[in-house]
């Protein structure tokens, strides 16, 4: 029999993933006014970028024309472009990259952090199945449930209202998709990092709160990464926040396309492996030295 | 897996030698960094056999769950050593895992979102369960823990005593040899607690005509451990302070039943009435309308006493209060030390 159970376990080990999965789908779907709410917000904040962001560049580039007594004093808002968005490019960033943010989870998190602290974790551990490896399996399956109903609206809505400029062609979506989830790996690797600081402290909500701040800004999410000053560029490109946001919007927009796109995708994939495998190292430091709180 | 039970290097279930858990108390002060060491568990050197149902008892922080928690492979012991189910519970926490049952009394092990049912499916993937012997095993929890009424509803919209019975069953879905239990009643009501009780009994004499399943049950409730336990472990600030059966340990500490009765007119003596019993008697108010009676559980019954009291004086109301835990281990640590 020894030989046979080596050779179900990686199935079974699937299906135990699928499994939960699933369940961090349903968890999700439970709680549906809770999900229109956020579709709201999402949709009001993504008009509110995309209205300041086109201000931005019909601002910039009405104030060089004027100084360049430039021609064409009609000139649309699209004409003019600002760190290579014209207007209606930045809208559309703005649209699409709202209608990932609840999926990508670039918000604070701490549901990990609260079961250390809790000392529910302790449930998690007695459990024959690997803790990373589960909790991922559950994030994959909240942020496919929340696509299409947090992320559907403020896209839908941007259609309507300002309009998108989308590619015509298969391979951005494909290569955008596989982006996305790339992207949700990366997110999850490292809410998981930090997460797990509460073995070590007991109080994580001023780490995760900061984590969720700069994950915003350096992951595209306040304006896009190219309007940043060379140096603040540089540092956010060394992190691993664009790889969670900007990469995916830029792929699915086919604003990166060819060698570069897929550079990028190898990038992210990179970024999900290391981070990962450290979260893998921390968590058995994590439980080597182990404190589980409460009785 | 039957094959790697035979192969087991012992037939305890459990056997520990002198383990400890240390934990620092690290203070910053103004004088530098100060360490105090609490040793949660100390030198707890004991087996447990295969069929056996111990109660794991003593006051809050006596080391109960630290203990658990070692057994279980969740926290690393200082020195010392454990062997659950024949394995080190550190190095095999997830193997482990799959031949142990654990229910947390103030945690969950279900998902709370989701309708209980989703629970037990998802934990027989977990487990790897084949899906016969899940059906199976599913279908005989849901009935034997009148789950049925309730499978569909989120787990957070059930009752506690509702939610004990999902984790109960969450627990042994996999057919644990071992089934640890911390604090399973506490919070219940007395049907909800005599109910359990009857269930975990059963589980424990080898239910649907399985083996028996090794039990090991901290509480705080005396009646928890004179229903299910015949074996007793006492802990006190991490040491164990007695190990045997119920008869043994009343009498090391002679502990005591409270007896308070309420007559219908007052009478300033009891004792005479109560003559030739092993029962001290007290008057507890002024007019001589309460008493108090105390006595060993082993040596006398309520009945007799009572019998004893309404030969003389009729009884308006009583009251019976079994001895407090907290109390025996006091009085057995107090005789110990």
């Amino acid at each position: 029999m020894g030989g046979a159970v080596g050779q179900v376990r990686q199935p079974t080990a699937l299906r135990a993933f699928a499994v939960l999965f699933s369940a961090g789908f349903r968890r999700y779907a439970t709680y549906r006014r809770a999900t229109l709410a956020g579709a709201f917000t999402n949709t009001v904040f993504g008009y509110v970028r995309a209205a300041v962001l086109t201000t931005a560049i019909t601002g910039a580039t009405v104030g060089a024309a004027v100084s360049a007594t430039a021609t064409g004093g009609g000139s649309s808002a699209g004409s003019g472009t600002v760190a290579g968005y014209t207007a209606g490019q930045a809208v559309t960033y703005a649209w699409i990259s709202q209608g990932l943010i609840a999926s990508v989870m670039l918000f604070a998190w701490n549901e990990l952090a609260l079961r250390v602290r809790t000392g529910d974790i302790a449930v998690d551990l007695a459990r024959p199945v690997d803790l990373q490896w589960s909790w991922l399996a559950g994030d994959l399956g909240r942020a496919t449930y929340l696509l299409l109903p947090r992320g559907g609206p403020p896209v839908l809505v941007g259609a309507l209202t300002t309009g998108l400029l989308l590619p015509h062609t298969a391979w951005p979506y494909l290569l955008g998709g596989l982006s996305t989830v790339l992207a949700v790996v990366v997110s999850f690797a490292g809410r998981f990092l930090v997460n797990l600081a509460a073995f070590w402290l007991t109080e994580v909500r001023g780490l995760v709160g900061a984590y969720a701040g700069i994950g915003a800004i350096f992951g595209g999410l306040l304006i896009p990464l190219s309007w940043f000053p060379d140096w603040l560029r540089v540092i956010a490109w060394s992190t691993p926040f664009p790889a969670m946001l900007q990469v995916p919007v830029d792929v699915l927009t086919a604003r990166v396309d060819g060698a570069t796109a897929v550079r990028l995708v190898v990038v992210q994939l990179l970024w999900a492996t290391t981070m990962l495998a450290a979260g893998r190292v921390m968590l058995r430091l994590a439980t080597r030295k182990l404190v589980v709180q409460g009785g | 897996m039957t094959g790697e039970k035979s192969t087991g290097a012992t037939d305890l279930v459990i056997e520990s030698r002198v383990l400890t858990k240390e934990f620092r108390r690290g203070r910053s002060g103004r004088r530098g960094r100060t360490d105090s060491v609490l040793r949660a568990v100390d030198s707890l050197t004991v087996t447990i056999r295969p069929g056996e149902a111990v109660g794991y008892i003593g006051a809050n922080g006596a080391g109960k769950s630290t203990t658990i928690k070692m057994i279980t492979g969740i926290l690393k012991p200082s020195t010392g050593s454990v062997l659950t189910c024949g394995l080190d519970p550190m190095r095999h926490r997830r193997d482990l895992a799959r031949r142990i049952g654990v229910v947390f009394g103030q945690r969950s092990q279900l998902w709370w979102d989701l309708p209980l049912q989703e629970s037990l499916r998802i934990l027989g993937a977990i487990h790897a369960l084949p899906p016969t012997r899940w059906q199976r095993r599913r279908d005989q929890l849901v009935e034997r823990l009148d789950l049925a009424a309730f499978l569909d509803r989120p787990v957070r919209r059930l009752s506690l005593g509702e939610r004990m019975r999902g984790e109960l069953a969450a627990a042994l879905l996999h057919e644990p040899e071992l089934l640890i239990l911390d604090e399973p009643t506490v919070g219940l009501d007395v049907l909800s607690k005599e109910r359990l009780r009857v269930f975990l009994r059963e589980e424990n004499q080898g239910a649907d005509g399985g083996p028996p399943r090794t039990m090991l049950l901290t509480t705080h409730d005396m009646d928890d451990v004179q229903r299910l336990c015949p074996r007793l472990i006492v802990v006190d600030t991490g040491r164990c302070v007695y190990d045997g059966d119920h008869a043994g340990l009343v009498a090391r500490v002679g502990a005591n039943r409270l007896l308070v009765i309420d007559l219908v007119d007052p009478v300033q003596e009891l004792a005479g009435a109560l003559a030739g019993l092993p029962v001290a008697v007290e008057r507890t108010d002024d007019a001589g309308l309460r008493h108090t009676i105390t006595f060993a559980p082993g040596e006398v019954s309520a009945g007799a006493v009572l019998d004893r009291v309404s030969a003389v004086a009729a009884i308006h109301d009583l009251s019976l209060s079994e001895p407090d835990i907290e109390e025996v281990v006091r009085r057995l640590y107090a005789s110990s030390a």
